[in-house]
């Protein structure tokens, strides 16, 4: 079958079972935006900011095990479109996009719209490619979704030529794809498992440090029996969350800079810790140097062999896919009897009692202004703990990552790795997107709000009825936070002044908006905007100006010199 | 600037110490990571595509892993490249350097010779002022370095010398320095020796 460029572009996307793509035509993809308009399998959606439309992409991917795409055109569209590009790369989330790129005869000439694509996205890929043949279309797109799949998932990036999109070759789509240059480890080695076995069953002090992989493998119920098994105690990071069930009795929570007081003193004090889908990253384990003086042994489990031994060192690594190795691990303590010292695991559980008898996400509770902690609590109390919730980054993200209790994978949706503001929105466009009739809420500030505000639109063009928690506090918080903590309380830019206001804005585009000012109304106000089924709700929190997040592990500091909430003292 | 008002002070609770059964962790400060470095020689294979040689020197840049030198040349198979690269770094840095490499899709094989017998070569062109009592004396330099005169005018010598790194290092030391012209070198490539071999 004789095809064009833009036609097999479009059937690729079709054989991949591509539901949704999020993107922004331009002058290079115009004949592929023809086929999409000649179709109705994949359908389009139109963001309003090519950012918008890559976040959205990579949500899909993170609320669902599909891999989610992108459309954008040549140079400005791909430039607006790295954002979300590199948020995705770091955390390692599996995305496919498809950038227009000027004719094959003007690369190099400074053409109008020309920017060297593959360089610049080069290094927050996991791959790119520049396909100058037709012919060279369907193999290329294969690649690219077994690329960004298999292995450790990430990003993989398409750039074609306008000319290449309208010349015309044969079209079949490739039933498997065999590259000599990668071939990702899936199976663990058998004698290292069995080495961390024996490690597991003689532990007195044992943790369980779960990370993203473990959501993004779909690994959950594999710890979940792990842990069960041994009777360990689990801490998840924030890309983890909800890996382990949070509700469950042995979760101590979030580890890290603003883990709980729990998390980090066991992590710190374990005598064998094993890591799972997770990377030892400086937001975690705080100063290496620090952690590294309490001896204990390591037990690293991941796909990626450059994540292991990198920051920490590890005594037991096992590279693999986490499926098939957590299989393994479960079949070796199902054939054995043998079980870790019962008594000192009792003595080890009482000392972590006697840490979460701190307490240490209590706050001082207010009648007369609205505290941030509550509004997570309550929203965790009138969703039943089971909704997909998306964030921004900033305060209003570590409380939503600690007043949440995530039960389920993949219900939590934030940038980790880059820390990108702007997120939120979209995030929840793309979960919206893929769960429909799922209630869906984006815990955000007024800051980061703003940085992908006109997706409201987009929000009213599709009918994506997402409930918006602006935790208003009128300051860029964490940065003030940091600023009141390090920097001598000197706010250097980081108010907020002029800040719309949020409620008509949001009517402006269609939408509910309301203006919550007391603890009294929180409640109500989120039940008003989870009945409303079909609305885009957006309610914006008057909430207390100087709240900060703790507990706090300073930048440079070990794990356990937390800073915690005034009221401990 | 407006300011907000909070409870003033340096006081925010830390994990105490005493009230905890397990000893307070002493705070150390930042332990030196000068870790001994070695020299090393990193062969690979990779795809003979087009970006993959800016992929291999991207990640260096990136992630500030040190380059001496590279070198890239198709192999006998003309789809596939062979890269020698000389780093220079810790045992944990050249292993993430290996790790890194080997993570590239383009790339299909990583090995670092030098961790057993190896041979390395180095091609160097080198033209120097060859007048009066200089000519005879850089001729005879050039022959005890087993080296060629491959270009001669009435005042100067280009000289081609093929060795390992040192061996050219050596030679240019051997000469009058106010004699050379221009030197131009290859950069290193390496093999290992006997039977280990690189192969995709
Ligand atoms: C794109 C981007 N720019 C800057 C930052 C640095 N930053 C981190 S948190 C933050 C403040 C966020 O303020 P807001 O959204 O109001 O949330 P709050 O911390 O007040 O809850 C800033 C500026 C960032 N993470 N991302």
């Amino acid at each position: 079958m004789v095809l064009t460029g833009a036609e097999i572009v479009v059937r690729c996307l079709q054989e991949e079972k591509v539901e949704y793509v999020f993107g922004y035509p331009g002058g290079a993809v115009l004949f592929i935006y023809d086929e999409l308009f000649k179709q109705d399998k994949v359908r389009h959606v139109l963001v309003r900011h090519e950012q918008a439309a890559v976040h959205a992409a990579d949500a899909v991917a993170r609320c669902t095990d599909k891999v989610g795409v992108a459309l954008v055109t040549s140079g400005p569209g791909l430039t607006n479109a790295v954002t979300g590009i590199a948020t995705a790369y770091m955390d390692s989330i599996p995305i496919v996009i498809i950038s227009g790129q000027v004719p094959t005869a003007a690369i190099g000439l400074d053409a109008f719209q020309e920017v060297d694509t593959v360089g610049i996205t080069r290094p927050c890929v996991k791959h790119n490619f520049l396909v100058k043949d037709a012919k060279d279309i369907a193999p290329t797109i294969k690649k690219a979704f077994y690329l960004a799949k298999t292995g450790r998932p990430g990003p993989v990036l398409v750039d074609i030529p306008k000319d290449v999109t309208a010349a015309k070759c044969e079209f079949s789509y490739p039933q498997s794809v065999s590259m000599r240059s990668y071939n990702p480890t899936v199976k663990g080695h058998q004698g290292q498992i069995k080495k961390a076995l024996q490690l597991l069953l003689e532990a007195k002090k044992p943790m369980i440090y779960a990370g993203g992989g473990v959501v993004l493998s779909d690994s959950s119920e594999r710890l979940i029996r792990i842990a069960r098994m041994l009777g360990f105690p689990v801490t998840n990071t924030l890309m983890g969350l909800g890996g382990y069930p949070a509700t469950d009795k042995q979760s101590v929570g979030m580890l890290g800079m603003h883990g709980t007081y729990e998390a980090n003193m066991a992590m710190q004090y374990c005598d064998v810790l094993l890591a799972v889908g997770a990377r030892f990253d400086d937001r975690v384990i705080g100063n290496p140097a620090h952690f590294a003086q309490v001896a204990r042994k390591i037990i690293h489990i991941d796909v990626d062999p450059s994540s292991i031994s990198k920051r920490v060192r590890v005594d037991v690594p096992i590279v693999g896919n986490l499926p098939e190795v957590m299989d393994d691990l479960i079949r070796l303590l199902e054939a054995t009897t043998e079980r870790p010292d019962r008594e000192a695991l009792d003595t080890w559980w009482k000392q972590i009692d006697e840490w979460r008898r701190r307490d240490c996400l209590k706050y001082k509770k207010s009648d007369e202004i609205i505290k941030p902690q509550l509004v997570i609590e309550k929203l965790w109390q009138v969703t039943n703990g089971d909704a997909f919730v998306t964030s921004d980054v900033g305060q209003h993200q570590m409380w939503a990552a600690q007043y949440y209790k995530f039960d389920k994978p993949r219900r939590w949706i934030n940038s980790g790795g880059l820390g990108t503001m702007g997120v939120g929105i979209p995030y929840a466009m793309g979960v919206q997107m893929a769960h429909p009739g799922s209630p869906v809420a984006v815990v955000t500030g007024e800051a980061s709000v703003q940085m992908c505000i006109q997706e409201l639109s987009t929000c009213k063009q599709y009918r994506l009825p997402i409930k918006i928690c602006n935790l208003n506090n009128r300051y860029l918080g964490m940065v003030r936070q940091w600023q009141e903590f390090f920097h001598g309380n000197r706010y250097s830019e980081s108010y907020m002044d002029s800040l719309p206001d949020f409620a008509k804005l949001a009517e402006a585009y269609g939408h509910v908006g309301l203006r919550v000012e007391k603890p009294s109304e929180v409640e109500d106000a989120l039940r008003e905007a989870f009945r409303r089924k079909n609305d885009l709700v957006f309610l914006d929190f008057q909430v207390d100006q100087t709240e900060n997040v703790y507990p706090m592990v300073q930048g440079g500091k070990g794990l356990t010199e937390m800073i915690l909430a005034p009221e401990d003292l | 600037m407006s300011s907000v008002s909070r409870p003033t002070g340096a006081g925010y609770a830390r994990a105490p110490a005493s009230g905890s059964p397990l000893p307070a962790l002493p705070w150390l400060p930042k332990i030196s990571t000068s870790k001994p470095t070695m020299r090393h020689v990193i062969s690979l294979l990779l795809e003979n595509e087009a970006g993959a040689l800016s992929r291999v020197s991207g990640l260096f840049s990136a992630r500030g892993y040190n380059i001496e030198s590279l070198t890239v040349a198709a192999t006998e198979d003309p789809s596939m490249s062979r890269m020698t690269i000389i780093s220079i770094g810790s045992d944990d840095v050249i292993e993430q350097i290996t790790k890194q490499l080997n993570k590239l899709v383009d790339v299909v094989k990583v090995v670092d010779v030098s961790e057993a017998a190896h041979i390395e070569r180095e091609l160097m062109l080198i033209k120097v002022r060859a007048t009066g009592k200089d000519r005879e004396e850089v001729k005879r330099t050039a022959d005890i370095f087993r080296g060629h005169i491959v270009d001669v005018t009435e005042s100067t010598y280009i000289v081609e010398l093929t060795g390992d790194p040192t061996k050219l290092d050596a030679f240019i030391g051997a000469i009058d320095r106010t004699l050379i012209l221009e030197t131009v070198r290859t950069g290193v490539c390496g093999i290992g020796r006997g039977d280990r071999i690189l192969r995709a």
